[in-house]
């Protein structure tokens, strides 16, 4: 184990999948001489050289375009889009091509790539920089998608993301970046896609955390512990296709409650899909209405304290969580 | 203008058999589309229809002009780039007859042709979206010190698209060995090239982007031949894109849902003087006898697709999910809901514990490479084809 950020991680799963692999290489808006947007490909132009480690122009569909033409043709290549929000810009390759191609021709054709993207607000980058947007590839059949919350989760999922013959969603979070936590320094720490994480166990609700808001609601559950004598078990999924609906199912069953808690809009998003599986196979075992706690249904404002209410904190968590036993 | 190739007219005919050949080859795509028409009148063939009846030779010229190991991808107009690639015309016609026996079993249709073992990679219903495909596919090319040039071919309505410029500038910046040909019949859908288009000699877009183009007369197969071949061997041996466009006409309209209330029937009956199959057949010295037995064989060969196609069984309904995802052993988990369950659907875990046993497999990437490694001019068997005749034939 050695304690290393977010981004480090992902820097050192990049880096033993290239050396393990001469087919994987990067394609991405200044991941080279300017080492990445948020330095997640540091140093690797350096140590790979310019075939492998490939800057491109802005040209977001056409980056993706490239990567699943590629793809089919025998390599296995990883796309950095710089933000979620640029990726809208590539929703053509991404929908049509990627995600289609292998159903498409019959099971001919194999897309095996990667493109990641950070999400996230916290930052003040206003309207076109902050969404979270997973809901928009879930709702996508094809390809998988991945929303790792720790470092070595970020570390095991890219790995496996990289080794999959499908092509990956792989959505970051700029707050995540800087964070540290403990990562298996073995060169095959893979993380299964479909296996959730317990995060903290508990017997009262059942709270899942999607992306940063998996670390949002384990601080929740410390707080319900301290100040409430509520025991929450606390799940983040890690990735969303495949999703280990199991290991939720059999914890509402436990906890009879469910709470979850997104950065993205309400409408439309990952908590209403969640739920609606949820009533489906544990309706039953529900002893409250399943809560969700999302972003605010606008598009992000700048400003500082209008941002900080935009999207959730832990008190909204605890609140709702609260509200599932009032409903008694 | 800059690097811009006028083809003298009078390239040289290819010698007898080749010549035939692509008479042959345009023949039968020229019978294929008409029939294919005939059946979507009849209804066996469902979704959208484009023919590409008068365009035979830019399809025929370009194909022939690539190695076995070249890549080609197409648009939605692509019947006949798999039938000149190579394609068996009764798989082709089973696909578009939704047939489990199609090129694509059933899941592309007339628009989503595909054929990895002709490295046919594809038909693609989005409008400029195969070009960053082929970029990337040249790419691999490139990365994997092959040879191997892709060609990408897609109409003039495309060449608005942002891709084009957005390909353009990247396939120049990495020097990619990609030939982009632009079938300019005219007309995007139903608007005409001076309506759409600013610069209307599309060969000379590529000059911003540092993409040196060539034009050729789309309506004669010689002269396609000619252009194409130049420009493959300047990308194979300069690595470099080549923009080509090939001047040409369809006959029909842009799909079978079209009245062609923007073009005149005078314009059309023009365009049909230059006919490239009886044009090429005089320029070739067969006599009327001849052709008329050639044409006679194209039919038989679209009789016997026609015949297989409608005998072909429909994709079974239990493969519905098949196919969305390779199951290896990385991937598990819950993967897609219908509206009926949110479980696993059946037969996916089935085959994922299958090949969890056999251990991963890459058949895939194996087909890529023994694809790449056929000897140009490799050819079935006579008897071997025959003997496939004879089992349409007796079925």
């Amino acid at each position: 184990m050695a304690v290393m950020r977010y981004r480090e991680a992902l820097n050192q799963a990049l880096r033993e999948e290239m050396q393990r692999d001469e087919r994987v290489f990067l394609m991405g808006e200044d991941i080279g001489v300017f080492n990445g947007a948020f330095k997640v490909t540091a140093g690797l132009l350096e140590e790979f050289g310019e075939k492998r480690v490939r800057d491109t122009p802005i040209s977001e569909n056409t980056i993706v375009g490239m990567g699943v033409g590629a793809a089919m043709a025998g390599l296995r290549p990883v796309v950095e889009l710089m933000t979620i929000n640029f990726s809208l810009l590539a929703m053509d390759q991404i929908v049509n091509h990627m995600a289609t191609i292998h159903y498409m021709f019959g099971g001919q054709a194999r897309v095996p790539m990667v493109v990641r993207m950070p999400q996230g607000a916290g930052h003040q980058l206003g309207p076109t920089h902050s969404h979270c947007l997973e809901a928009l590839y879930l709702h996508v059949p094809g390809m998988l998608l991945a929303v790792p919350s720790t470092a070595a989760d970020a570390k095991g999922l890219l790995k496996a993301a990289i080794r999959d013959d499908n092509p990956v969603v792989f959505i970051e979070h700029e707050y995540l970046y800087g964070q540290r936590g403990d990562v298996p320094e073995d060169d095959d720490h893979l993380i299964d896609f479909g296996q959730a994480a317990v995060r903290r166990e508990g017997e009262d609700v059942t709270i899942v955390g999607i992306s940063r808001m998996a670390v949002t609601a384990e601080k929740a559950a410390d707080i319900l512990a301290k100040e409430h004598e509520i025991e929450a078990e606390v799940i983040d999924p890690r990735t969303l296709r495949p999703l280990d609906l199991d290991t939720i199912l059999e914890s509402v069953r436990k906890t009879n409650r469910a709470v979850i808690v997104e950065e993205g809009w309400p409408h439309g998003g990952v908590g209403a899909n969640l739920a609606a599986l949820i009533q489906e196979q544990a309706f039953d075992h529900l002893d409250a209405p399943i809560a969700r706690v999302t972003g605010a249904d606008l598009p992000m404002p700048y400003s500082k304290p209008l941002e900080q209410i935009a999207y959730p904190h832990e008190p909204q968590v605890v609140e709702a969580v609260l509200a599932t036993f009032r409903d008694l | 203008m800059a690097d811009v190739t006028q083809q003298e007219t009078g390239a040289d005919l290819p010698d007898g058999d080749a010549a035939r050949e692509w008479l042959e080859t345009m023949m039968l795509i020229r019978r294929f589309e008409e029939r294919a028409g005939e059946m979507y009148a009849k209804a066996k063939v469902g979704g959208f229809l484009h023919l590409a009846i008068g365009e035979e030779a830019t399809i025929v010229g370009a194909v022939r002009a690539m190695r076995d190991d070249d890549y080609l991808i197409s648009t939605y107009r692509s019947h006949g780039h798999a039938l000149a690639r190579g394609s068996d015309p009764k798989r082709v016609m089973a696909e578009l007859f939704g047939r489990d026996d199609g090129v694509s079993h059933g899941r592309g249709g007339s628009m989503h042709m595909f054929d990895l073992d002709n490295r046919f990679m594809g038909g693609y219903g989005i409008v400029g979206g195969n070009l960053p495909l082929a970029a990337g596919m040249a790419l691999s090319s490139d990365y994997q010190g092959k040879d191997e040039v892709t060609v990408c071919v897609f109409g003039d309505g495309a060449a608005n698209q942002g891709t084009f410029g957005e390909t353009l500038n990247l396939a120049a910046l990495w020097r990619l060995p990609v030939v982009f040909m632009v079938t300019n019949n005219q007309f995007g859908m139903g608007t005409a090239l001076e309506r759409h288009s600013a610069q209307t000699d599309l060969h000379r877009r590529g000059d911003g982007f540092g993409v040196p183009g060539m034009r050729c007369d789309g309506m004669d197969v010689v002269e396609t031949h000619e252009v194409m071949r130049e420009a493959i061997r300047r990308a194979r041996d300069d690595r470099c894109p080549i923009l080509v466009e090939a001047i040409t006409y369809r006959f029909r309209g842009h799909s079978m849902a079209d009245p062609e209330e923007y073009r005149s029937k005078e314009q059309v009956a023009e365009w049909r003087k230059r006919d490239p199959i009886p044009n090429f057949a005089e320029r070739i010295g067969l006599d009327e006898g001849e052709v008329e037995r050639l044409d006679q064989e194209a039919v038989k060969r679209v009789d016997e697709a026609v015949a297989f196609a409608d005998k072909a069984k429909f994709p079974p309904p239990e493969s519905l999910y098949d196919h969305i995802y390779v199951l290896g052993d990385q991937v598990r988990g819950w993967y897609s809901v219908d509206e009926r369950s949110a479980g696993v659907h059946r037969g996916e875990h089935e085959r994922q514990l299958a090949e969890a046993e056999r251990g991963p497999t890459d058949h895939y990437h194996q087909a890529v490479e023994a694809a790449g490694r056929e000897d140009v001019g490799e050819e079935k068997p006579a008897d071997e084809a025959q003997a496939e005749d004879d089992d349409a034939e007796s079925a």
